[in-house]
């Protein structure tokens, strides 16, 4: 083969394109062609510098930087897990705050539904009042050393109610009075607790819904009152009033 | 993650080193792994995408002749791949994909259209040259092969004399992976080549005369 057709495939050889069979052929024409081979060694010298030379520009680091982070996958800023956390915060706060309510009502609901069940028991008891007078100045006395604290009743004179008597109650391992009074048919209990006995409870009149008692509770110098019966709401209001009154 | 033909692994061990030196923005590309499930496609590209970051730079400069214009390209190829990286076929040779991607933006800008219009017809006498040999192999060999030379003679270049040299000796792509690049037959590639190297030759050997 001429040289000149060797020479065409020169290139493909440098560049590790010729096929095995011509590769050797060619290897063999190197050894023995002179011109040949200073040809190969002029196209790789070329190849070397274009190599050499190819390596020119570096990027920037700034421009690398925003490449970068424009391939990077959007993250969520940190101003927005902040809003997150805050998010996330103040419904634990809510969630605590409704359940604490929710218990607070649940434990009012119990200890009125407690009160009003011992109401019920004097009403169905054979032997209601341990201490039965209605002289206030008798039934008074008789608590004294029985319940740890003291109270004062109201004088029922010119009032449509009379007092039957007295017990000692207990809410929650502590004891109180319970007074029985009577207007017209009806019967009404007076519970006095102290307030640490129901402490906590925090109870109120609308948690006696659906009992069908009407309830009146408050607290006076450390004691809690209720007031239980099924007389007209007026009369409970009245007893009440008397007994605050009389405190 | 994927087993995709890269070309050659050179460019790999290459980013590693350069991550092994500290760098830390490099290294970011490290962390990508393990972030949520949509991200994924951002993730593998990222991770195929980068590495070839500083060599897709180097061309497009190459190929624009200039900083902000290669930015704007590179720039821009990658939002390029990015965007139609689901349609890229797995197995197939990402490299060529990318600098193909590459070199059809720079083809539709501004100063592409320029250059490919002062590209040298493929078919233009190429008989006359070949058998001129204007200086002797002893000459070259004694007269070692500055890099500046050769970048000055790369810069006179028509465009596509230009990235076929860089693209068969410093990319270093067989004439298959330039045949997929360039979008041309293989045969187009070895004439062209061939071609682009005499151009170089004249220019370099004219520098040395003068």
């Amino acid at each position: 083969m001429a040289c000149r057709a060797w020479a065409e495939k020169l290139d493909a050889y440098l560049d590790g394109e010729l096929s095995t069979s011509d590769e050797r052929l060619l290897r063999d024409h190197l050894r023995v062609c002179s011109s040949c081979a200073a040809d190969s060694i002029d196209r790789l010298q070329m190849k070397r510098g274009v190599h050499n030379a190819g390596q020119r520009f570096q990027p920037d680091p700034e421009f690398r930087r925003r490449l970068q982070s424009s391939l990077a996958p959007q993250r969520p800023s940190r101003r927005f897990w902040q809003w997150v956390l805050a998010l996330a915060g103040l419904l634990v706060v809510a969630g605590v705050l409704i359940a604490g309510r929710q218990y607070d009502r649940t434990g009012r609901r119990q200890l009125t539904s407690e009160v009003v069940d011992m109401h019920i028991a004097t009403l169905a008891s054979a032997n209601p009042v341990d201490v039965v007078s209605t002289d206030r100045h008798t039934v008074k006395p008789w608590f004294a050393g029985k319940i740890p604290f003291t109270f004062n009743l109201p004088e029922l004179e010119g009032t449509p109610f009379t007092l039957a008597g007295g017990r000692v109650a207990y809410l929650r391992q502590s004891p109180g009075a319970e007074l029985i009074f009577r207007v017209r048919q009806h019967q009404i209990s007076a519970f006095i607790f102290q307030e640490r006995a129901v402490e906590g409870s925090n109870p109120g009149e609308r948690d006696a819904a659906g009992l069908s008692f009407g309830v009146r509770t408050w607290s006076r110098n450390g004691l809690r009152y209720f007031v239980i019966g099924d007389a007209s709401p007026q009369d409970l209001d009245q007893l009440s009033e008397l007994l605050k009154a009389a405190a | 993650m994927h087993t995709l033909e890269t070309g050659s692994g050179r460019i790999y061990s290459r980013e590693k080193n350069i991550a092994a030196r500290g760098n830390k923005t490099r290294r970011c590309r490290f962390t990508l792994v393990g972030v949520p499930e949509k991200s994924v496609t951002t993730e593998s590209f990222a991770e195929l995408a980068l590495p070839l970051l500083d060599r897709l730079y180097n061309f497009a400069q190459w190929l624009t002749q200039d900083r902000g214009e290669a930015e704007d390209l590179v720039q821009e190829t990658y939002a390029k791949a990015l965007r139609g990286f689901a349609s890229f076929q797995r197995g197939t040779n990402f490299r060529a994909w990318m600098y193909q991607i590459l070199r059809n933006t720079f083809l539709t800008s501004r100063t592409g259209l320029k250059a490919a219009a002062m590209v040298p017809i493929d078919s233009a006498g190429d008989e006359e040259t070949l058998a001129v040999t204007e200086s002797t192999p002893e000459s070259i060999l004694l007269e070692r092969l500055d890099r500046e030379r050769v970048q000055r003679a790369l810069d006179a270049l028509p465009v596509q004399h230009r990235e076929i040299l860089l693209l068969a000796e410093f990319e270093e792509m067989s004439y298959q992976e330039i045949a997929s690049t360039l979008g041309v037959p293989v045969g187009t590639v070895m004439s062209r080549l061939s071609r682009a190297r005499r151009a170089l030759k004249t220019i370099v050997q004219g520098a040395q005369r003068s």
